[in-house]
């Protein structure tokens, strides 16, 4: 399979969804993330990879402000969504993770019936007014997780029952049932094998057409497949950031180079 | 020679052993531990285990069942027509011990001689005097049946002593010298010696779970004996407890046990939430240093004798009940009557079962893994909306759990409501008068002077049984769901 080809490569001049200024992190006194600039666009897969530890998922985790769950993690810089600053006291870390929705590492279905899995965003913001709403939204969450026609005839079952792709399926409906405007993917394959990987993948490629995603992924084929924009981390510094075909085959920096060819990681 | 003194003498076998094994595994190995299979203390170990444990093993059976069988034979040689009217067999065996234990301290102390002592044909009332004088204990006249059995249990117990003396020691010396001769350089001392701890570890492990077994057996035993004077249906069906020692008794078990269940609810009505709530704080959102100081606090209450909760209820909480609830008390409504009530008792233990119900439920708490809060969070829910719609949830059948522990603990505890709940037994709802239960019964029943005969002091025995019945269900129940519940996050 050629990854540089599968994926449309014509980028728009799409809007900006999020737009990151001078990004510093710290846990404690590391210094975690240094002076990251990235300007995320609508409608468009960005990936972000780098060896382990450079930052990437503290980063994801900046833009939807799980990190305020962190005691000792601190956050400067701007960060914007729609031009609003997602670090302003006046913004609800609740509200603003309801519009951006995070997937997880390790799939994390609740304790709870598949049903009740995909129901629960949309039963604590109040999207539905009714019994039948909620059906909607739940069919139409399923639907779009590509996971409905497996699961349709036992919405009662417990979603830990599932497998572990159809789990992680269901998170990704999970968190598009709250109707987000942006999903951050935390390495989403990683605990995957590689049928139900292909599976997430092509879901990803769906959710394009509809919201920003951000995936960190540690698998630089699986970056080059799914994603139009690219960008490299390395040591809490974003490297280089750019369209993901010229990221690959002609790099400008050369960590980038050495990291995609293998020599640091 | 005394038990002691045998105890020690094994104890040298197996230290000389361990030192002259060790030294000649060496020297087969021409002092070059390389050339060992094992190291050199394992061929140790393994002669002082062989001359120690087979030994010791002998040595308990043997005290175990040798008073049994000299009790059996020597109570066959008491003719029936010795036995007076209003005694039994047993009676007079506990006289003929006590007049087995007089001879052998009269001729310890001199006052007679072994001879004397031996003489079957002896002049009784000589011999009473000379037992007397020598300060020796006697509550009866000793007959000659009696006089004949004692002496008979004396040369029986003495010559299964010496017996058994001769047999540890043989077994000790006979297992060290086994152990010695095979001991060489190939032989797998580790593995044999790993092998024998193994066993000894499963041994622990059979005395807790034989001793449970023991335990039913005995209170067994005694409620088939008390239902065979005691008519079951009155037990378990009944409606009255009235022991009345002069016969005539009813003995039914449902006023208590409903005063024990009454007692327990009120307990876990305090507990459950206020354990619950501090398990929520504590876990989710206590920081670091807060749980470092208060889980510690909450945890001392555990630790307090239940003796001392006792006194508390008796001086503190009662009276404090009694001045809101009482005759011309704060609220004016003249319910309580008196310190001792059932909400007394149920207060009191309630908070005993605090820290029980917050320290498990806490773990639990903290067992439901860390993604499922980020799933959440990710979602946009509240931190308490998470609690409260993913992690109580998840943690629920292993609160459960905790909960039915509590309970258990609750029905099976003494002192709390013995001080607190007064004595009454009858079936009421009213929590402001006082209750008994099944634990304060039994401890009323076998307290002071008591037959073990009469029903009245039996009944303790099928209370207790039923109570075992009742804690060891829950327990069983509280296990399987807790459990259950681990597997969940596989």
């Amino acid at each position: 399979m050629n990854d540089m080809t599968r994926v449309e490569r014509t980028v728009d001049s799409k809007a900006i969804k999020i737009a990151a200024k001078k990004v510093q992190v710290y846990y404690g006194e590391t210094h975690a993330i240094k002076d990251v600039d990235v300007e995320i666009e609508d409608k468009t897969v960005t990936a972000f990879i780098g060896p382990s530890g450079c930052g990437k998922s503290t980063f994801l985790r900046c833009l939807n402000r799980m990190n305020d769950t962190i005691d000792i993690c601190r956050v400067k810089g701007d960060i914007l969504l729609d031009g609003e600053d997602i670090y302003d006291k006046r913004v609800d870390p609740v509200q603003l993770r309801a519009k951006v929705g995070m997937v997880f590492q390790k799939p994390n279905p609740f304790p709870k019936s598949i049903y009740d899995n995909v129901a629960y965003g949309p039963r604590i913001h109040g999207l539905a007014k009714n019994k039948a709403e909620l059906d909607e939204i739940v069919e139409k969450s399923l639907r779009r997780g590509a996971i409905w026609d497996e699961v349709k005839d036992r919405l009662d079952a417990p979603g830990t029952g599932l497998s572990g792709g159809q789990q992680q399926r269901l998170c990704i409906a999970r968190a598009i049932a709250t109707a987000p405007e942006v999903l951050l993917m935390d390495e989403p394959c990683s605990a995957l094998d590689p049928i139900a990987t292909a599976q997430v993948e092509e879901l990803i490629d769906e959710l394009r057409s509809r919201y920003s995603v951000v995936i960190v992924t540690h698998s630089m084929q699986q970056a080059a497949r799914v994603s139009q924009k690219t960008a490299f981390f390395h040591l809490g510094n974003l490297v280089e950031f750019g369209e993901t075909g010229q990221i690959f085959t002609n790099p400008e920096d050369p960590r980038t180079e050495s990291y995609i060819t293998g020599r640091i990681g | 020679m005394a038990l002691s003194w045998l105890l020690l003498i094994l104890l040298a076998l197996a230290v000389i052993g361990y030192f002259a094994g060790r030294s000649r595994a060496l020297a087969s190995a021409g002092g070059d531990t390389r050339d060992l299979h094992s190291l050199p203390s394992y061929y140790g170990y393994n002669v002082a285990l062989s001359a120690l444990v087979p030994a010791l093993v002998v040595l308990i059976i043997w005290l175990l069942v040798q008073p049994m069988i000299v009790n059996s034979t020597v109570s066959g040689i008491i003719p029936d027509q010795a036995i007076p009217e209003g005694s039994n067999r047993g009676l007079i065996m506990s006289e003929v011990r006590r007049v087995a234990n007089g001879l052998e301290g009269a001729v310890a102390s001199g006052a007679m001689t072994e001879a004397q002592a031996q003489d079957g044909s002896a002049d009784i009332e000589t011999l009473t005097k000379t037992l007397k004088d020598a300060g020796q204990v006697l509550t009866q006249d000793i007959t000659q049946p009696i006089l004949v059995a004692a002496q008979k249990f004396r040369s029986m117990t003495s010559t299964g002593t010496v017996a058994m003396q001769v047999v540890v020691l043989a077994l000790a010396l006979l297992g060290a010298a086994f152990a010695y001769v095979r001991t060489h350089k190939e032989f797998r001392a580790r593995n044999v010696v790993e092998q024998g701890v193994l066993a000894l570890l499963l041994l622990a492990a059979s005395i807790a779970i034989l001793t449970t077994v023991g335990i039913v057996l005995s209170m067994l035993f005694e409620t088939m004996n008390f239902f065979q004077l005691h008519s079951w249906k009155d037990f378990f069906f009944g409606s009255t407890w009235a022991p009345n020692f002069r016969g005539g008794s009813e003995l039914s078990i449902l006023p208590l046990l409903w005063g024990t269940l009454y007692i327990s609810l009120i307990a876990l009505l305090v507990a459950v939430p206020i354990g619950l709530f501090a398990a929520i704080y504590l876990s989710e959102y206590a920081s670091g240093a807060t749980r470092a100081i208060a889980k510690p606090l909450l945890e001392i209450l555990a630790g307090i004798p239940t003796i001392v909760y006792g006194l508390f209820a008796l001086l503190t909480v009662g009276p404090a009940l009694v001045s809101m609830f009482g005759q011309g008390g704060t609220l004016g409504v003249g319910w309580m009557a008196s310190s001792n009530a059932v909400l007394t008792a149920g207060l009191v233990m309630g908070i005993m079962l605090i820290p029980f119900v917050s320290s498990l439920s806490d773990d639990i708490i903290n067992a439901v893994p860390q993604s499922m809060r980020d799933g959440s969070l990710g979602l946009g829910a509240t931190h308490s909306e998470t609690v409260r719609s993913v992690i109580l949830p998840a943690a629920l059948p292993g609160i459960v759990g905790a909960v039915l522990l509590a309970a258990s603990r609750a029905i099976g505890e003494t002192m709390i409501v013995v001080m607190a709940a007064g004595a009454i037994a009858k079936f009421s709802g009213n929590p402001f008068e006082a209750m008994t239960t099944i634990t304060t019964r039994i401890v009323s029943q076998l307290t002071g002077d008591t037959d073990f005969a009469s029903p009245e002091t039996l009944v303790a025995f099928a209370l207790g049984l039923t109570l075992f019945i009742i804690t060891l269900g829950l327990n069983i129940f509280a296990l399987y769901i807790v459990r259950k519940y681990r597997e969940q996050y596989e």
